[in-house]
Order: structure tokens, then sequence, then C-alpha cells
């Protein structure tokens, strides 16, 4: 009897999920994520939802995505991970097994991308990644994760290549967030920078919780630098410019990550001006797509349902939509195995640039053709408004250098 | 050529400045920080009670600074008065709610209470106003020395600071209300029997130490970005500065707090400023094992 019990048991637990899977895969496909609704990762995290759901709303308005002759809506599952990487493998776990979530999206920044990633490759799901741009989790062999976007160690380049041209004997302070990404970016940027003959005055690292910037900026002062790099996240980076325009730090050069990317860095006023920021995409950037919107009826039609200015997470966030959406048309399967080898072939370009991901077990998934420009922030009719400067083939108003021309 | 390469005696000197500044920093911010800390401090120095809605409260008044600032157009500073005035209306409600029948009770019941009043003013605040960062802008000049500059902003906030722990020491020590909570403080059953209205006095000193909090959070408010989360680091600094400045002395918190602002002034140029936190608790560890009091401890009741 007790045997049987147990069988009985045994057999409902493998029996569940196979109906609940039926129920779920009638004519809709369900993609899971997390969204950083609370916590210092909000601001950034929002422009990446909303990508997000642009794409659904679009998709599903035009009968959602073609697999041979059906046609599959979108529909989202979505919880808010407070910004805390220790959510998130309890969130993902619970997308994959009890909302049965087909194929995930990231969630916002590098820190809890690379938690989620475990989960995704342990269910074998396949994870679009426009929310992380470390490259450590893409050198684990993982063969469902496909970053969109530029990985961090290109993060900065443009703005060591521009400040050279501008000042070949730039002294340059770099501070930053101790946070895998901005590690992982700044890394990279002081190889750049010495590799340039740029000299590196300063380089140190904050908590990302850091409110009061007063005495680092005294240290970047003492430094002698006349240049700046780093920053993190929203709230830290918002406070640094902040701070080093209040204590008159006179940096003739400030590339700030993140941060600046957002409209909402306008309300620092004047702190604001001559700030740079690598970004993924800008308004101004106009790529030929092969499918989908341009980047001015994107720009438009964000800027119409959601009263707010698409920014490059926003952007991101889009295209990760549309590289599944593409890879599921292009394998004309919704099964994990043909959808990740079209995702291996696919090498598009749409408004948000152009898109191919690295095959090799080294880095597979991490993005091979996308490429970054470099805002900076400027009176734009009185205003401040991000104008893209570099590279010079690209830019919608020229660099100005030193940056208290601008303020 | 010759400015790319620092002269011996010109870099001594331009350091030296650099650390100068750093203190000076240092103690401007730390008389805000301790303005904050002595609202805790009242608390507990009146009913042994430690507020843990404290950083709440120093939010509310960051929050309070910037609606009435950006809504109103009115000039960060003139929020003050509003702030003080609502702050000890907010702290009588608070003791009425949360405190009142706490009071003598083992700490743990107040600890809860107060930590639940916490959650739920956090709780709601994330839910009408998100995690975003606001920026409350003060155009003030700032004063400089060589390179570095001091931001009007921070001075005025320092003065301010000192001005108002000024008020509260002569209020403390030469009004009637003041001294009967000093004698509440000092014996609640001995105060009782000549006559004084104790739980009156408790209300009043939770609405002081709550005022406080509310107005150390505006002043913070003009110095630096917030975000509705930011109150937990201010209530941590607040522990730190209560005990270097002694539980239960609302001047020795003002000294703790430029003594926590020294400190980190002196630090930083020296050490990787990350490790300035460790440096921090490492001293706030040893402190309350040489001085189980605080530094500045007082007799108990000595307010």
């Amino acid at each position: 009897m007790k045997r049987l019990c147990l069988l009985a048991a045994a057999a409902m637990l493998f029996a569940a999920p196979a109906f609940a899977q039926d129920n779920s895969s009638a004519d809709t496909i369900t993609v899971g994520f997390t969204d950083s609704q609370t916590g210092p990762l909000n601001v950034d995290s929002l422009g990446q939802q909303r990508g997000y759901e642009y794409w659904r709303d679009e998709v599903n308005a035009a009968g959602g995505i073609k697999v041979g002759d059906k046609k599959y809506t979108v529909k989202f599952v979505s919880y808010d991970d407070q910004s805390v990487g220790g959510r998130v493998q309890q969130l993902y776990t619970r997308l994959i097994n009890q909302d049965h979530a087909q194929f995930l999206f990231s969630p916002y920044s590098s820190g809890l991308t690379a938690p989620a990633a475990v989960i995704s490759e342990q269910y074998g799901k396949i994870m679009i990644d426009s929310g992380g741009a470390e490259e450590k989790p893409f050198e684990l062999g993982n063969k469902y994760l496909f970053m969109v976007i530029t990985s961090a160690t290109h993060y900065m380049s443009g703005a060591v290549e521009a400040l050279k041209e501008k000042n070949p004997h730039a002294k340059i302070a770099m501070v930053y967030s101790d946070d895998p990404f901005s590690k992982d970016v700044m890394k990279a940027a002081k190889e750049q920078a010495e590799a340039a003959g740029l000299q590196v005055v300063m380089d140190e690292s904050y908590a990302p919780s850091t409110t009061d910037f007063g005495p680092i900026v005294n240290k970047i002062i003492s430094s002698n630098a006349d240049a700046f790099m780093g920053g993190g996240h929203y709230s830290d980076g918002a406070t640094l410019a902040r701070q080093m325009y209040d204590q008159r730090a006179n940096m003739k050069w400030v590339s700030i990550l993140v941060a600046p990317a957002d409209d909402k860095f306008g309300e620092l006023g004047p702190a604001a001006l001559g700030v740079t920021v690598p970004s993924q995409w800008e308004v101004q950037v106009a790529y030929k797509p092969q499918f989908g919107p341009t980047t001015a009826e994107f720009a438009t039609a964000f800027e119409a349902k959601f009263h707010a200015k698409a920014d490059y997470h926003a952007a991101s966030g889009y295209t990760s939509g549309t590289m599944l959406q593409h890879a599921i048309e292009q394998a004309n399967s919704i099964d994990p195995e043909k959808v990740a080898a079209a995702l291996n072939a696919t090498d598009v370009t749409t408004f948000f640039g152009h898109v191919k991901f690295m095959t090799d077990p080294g880095h597979h998934g991490l993005q091979a053709a996308h490429e970054m420009v470099l805002a900076q922030w400027q009176k734009v009719n009185g205003k401040p408004g991000r104008q893209v400067v570099w590279p010079t083939a690209a830019q919608s108003a020229a660099l100005i250098y030193p940056i208290s021309a601008s303020q | 050529m010759g400015r790319l390469i620092d002269a011996g005696p010109d870099r001594l000197s331009r350091a030296m400045l650099g650390i100068l500044a750093s203190l000076i920093d240092g103690v401007l911010v730390g008389l805000v920080y301790g303005l904050a800390a002595m609202g805790l401090t009242l608390i507990w120095g009146v009913m042994d009670v430690i507020n843990l809605t404290h950083g709440a409260m120093v939010v509310a008044g960051m929050m309070a600074l910037y609606l009435l600032a950006s809504a109103l157009g009115i000039s960060p500073y003139l929020t003050l008065p509003p702030v003080l005035i609502g702050g000890f209306f907010v702290g009588v409600a608070l003791y009425w709610i949360a405190i009142h029948r706490m009071v003598g009770r083992p700490p743990l019941m107040s600890l809860l209470s107060t930590f639940a009043v916490n959650l739920i003013l956090i709780g709601v605040g994330t839910a009408v106003w998100g995690t975003a960062l606001f920026n409350v802008e003060v155009s003030l000049p700032g004063v400089s020395i060589g390179r570095y500059t001091f931001p009007g902003a921070h001075i005025l906030a320092a003065v301010l600071a000192a001005v108002i722990a000024a008020l509260l020491y002569v209020f403390l020590h030469n009004t009637r209300i003041g001294k009967a909570v000093r004698a509440v403080a000092n014996n609640r059953e001995a105060a009782e029997l000549v006559g004084i209205p104790t739980t009156r006095l408790l209300a009043i000193s939770v609405g002081m130490g709550v005022s406080l909090a509310g107005v150390s959070g505006m002043l913070i408010g003009t110095l630096f970005p917030f975000t509705i989360l930011s109150g937990d680091g201010y209530q941590l600094k607040g522990f730190i500065v209560t005990v270097l400045g002694g539980f239960g002395n609302p001047v020795g918190a003002l000294l703790g707090g430029v003594a926590l602002g020294l400190l980190e002034g002196a630090v930083t140029p020296f050490v990787p400023v990350s490790w300035t936190l460790v440096i921090e608790f490492v001293l706030f560890v040893l402190v309350l094992i040489a001085f189980p009091g605080g530094i500045f401890a007082s007799r108990r009741g000595a307010l």
C-alpha cells in the first residue's frame, strides 16, 4: 500500500507539469523575466522593461509570431527582483517551473544577469541578455545565453580614443563602483588608456551604496587628474557628477557609465553639462534596418506610448524581443535547440545596429558586431540634452573639450 | 612641460592641503550627521527606546524638502520651519502609535514596534514614489582653498545644524519643559512624584527626536541626491555616532558626528575608499569594548 502511494505521488509529480505545459503552449509563447521595480537599479531597469513591453504589444497587435501556419501571441510573466541578486535565482526558477516560461529575458545589470544565467542554462532555456554587459558568464560555455548589446570591455574605447585626440597627455582619474560590470569596463578602459599613451593617475573603486562622494572628489583633485572616467549605475553616477560640479573639480573631461544615458540625468542641471557617456544607442544614430522600425519611428512611437524619451535601455530591451522573434521565425519552430541554432546564425541590422553572436565555445553568445557611440550632455535649444559626439562619422554635434566650455 | 612634473615640496604642500580639505569637509558633513544622531540619542536618553523609524524620518525630511521645494518652488532652506514643526507632530503621533505601550518593557518590544513602523513607512514611500533618485538643486557660492572647494550648501547645512543643536541645549537646560524632560530622563518615578506629567513629556521627547531626524534629512537633501531607501545608510551612521558620542547624550552625539566626519576625512586620502566603512565599524567595535557607554558617556540621565 505504502509503495502504491509513493508510486502515485511520483506519477503526480511528473504528470502535473506535463498537464500545465499543455495549457500554456496553446497559442501563446510565455516569456519570463525579472525587473527592478524597486531598489538602486530602478531607473535603468525601467527603460529596459518598457522596451520589452513595447515589443510585446507590437507583436501582438500584428497577430503574433509566425511559426508555420500558426501565430503565437506573446505573454509576459515578470517579478520585481528589488535590485537584489539573491532574489533573481529564486524568481527565475519560479518563472521556469511554475509559470512555464518558454523563453527568458535578462534582468537589468550584470550583477543580476550572471546568477539568472546559471538558472536558465540549468533548465536549457534561451535567455536574451540586454541588461548585463559583463563577459564572464559568456566564457563558461553557456549554450543558451545571447547578448544583444556591446560587452563591457568595449564600453570606454570610444571615450579613450576621443580623449586621446583632444589631449594626448591627459591624466585620468578612474573611480568606479565595485560591481562586476563597472570593474570589467574600467579594467579594460585602463588597459586601453595606457596603450593609447594616456596616464592613469588614480584607480579606485567604491561601494555601490556610497552616498557622499565628497572625500573621493577631494582625492580626485589631489591626484592632479584633468580627466575623469568611472561611475557605475544611476544613483552613484548622478551623485558623483553633482559633487564633482559642486566641489569644482574642474575636470576637462568627464565620462560616466550608464547614468548620463538616462534623460533623468538632465535634472542635475549645469552639473550634467559636458558629461560624456558610452551609449549602446541614441536617437541620433541612423542605421538602415533590414526589418522593423527605423530609429525615428521607434523613438516617436515609444514616446507616444510611455510619455518618456527612448533611451538605450529601451532600445536594447526592444532588440531582445526582435532578436528572439527573428530567430523563432527563422527556425520556424519554438523548440529551444532550433531557436538557439537560429540565434547562432543571426547576422542582421536593425535600428539598434548590427547584431551577430559569437559562436566559439570560449565566448558563445557574446555580441560580435554591435558598436557603441559616445554621447555628451550639451545645451540643446537652451536645455540640457544628449548629442552623439563620437565616432565623428556618426556625430550629431561636435565634441566639447574642455567641458568648462559647455557650462 | 614644467607643469607636468611635480616638484617635491609643491607636491607635499598640495597633499597637506588635500588632507586639510578632507578634514574640513568631514567636520561640515559630520555636524549634519551629528544632528541626526541627536534625535536618536534624545529618545534613548529619555525612555531607553531605540527608535528604528529614524532612517524613515530622515527620508521623510528629504522628501518634504523635495516636494515643497520643487512643487511650490520655494527656496530649499524655507522648508526648514515646516519640517521642524511637522516632524514634531509626526513624532508625537509615533509615540502614541508605536512607543507608548512599550516604554518600560523589554527593549526588544520597542525595537520591533518601531522597526515595523519603519517598514510600513518605507513600503508606502516606495509604492508612491518608487526608488528613483531625487535631486534638489541648491546654488550657493562656495569657498575655495587652493583647488579645493567647499560647496556653499555644505557650509550652510553645517552652520544650521550647529545652531539647532545649540538651541536644543539651551532648551533642555533653561526652559521649564526642557528641565522637566531632563528630570524624566534622570528618574521617571521621582519626576512623577513631584507632579511632572511624564507621559506628555515622553511624547514631547519623541516629537523632538523625530523633528531633529527630519531636519537633518532635509539638510542632507540639500547636499546629496537621495532615494526613498537612503535612510538606512544614515540610520547606520546614526548608530556609529551614538556609540562614539555616548548613549543618551545629545551634545556627545553632535561631537560624535564631528568625530565620524573627521575620521572619514582623515582616512580617505590614505586608503582606498571602499575601506572607509570597514574602518568605521572596526572603530565602532573597539569603542564599544573600551567605553561600553560611549566616549562622551555621561552619568545616567545627565541629558
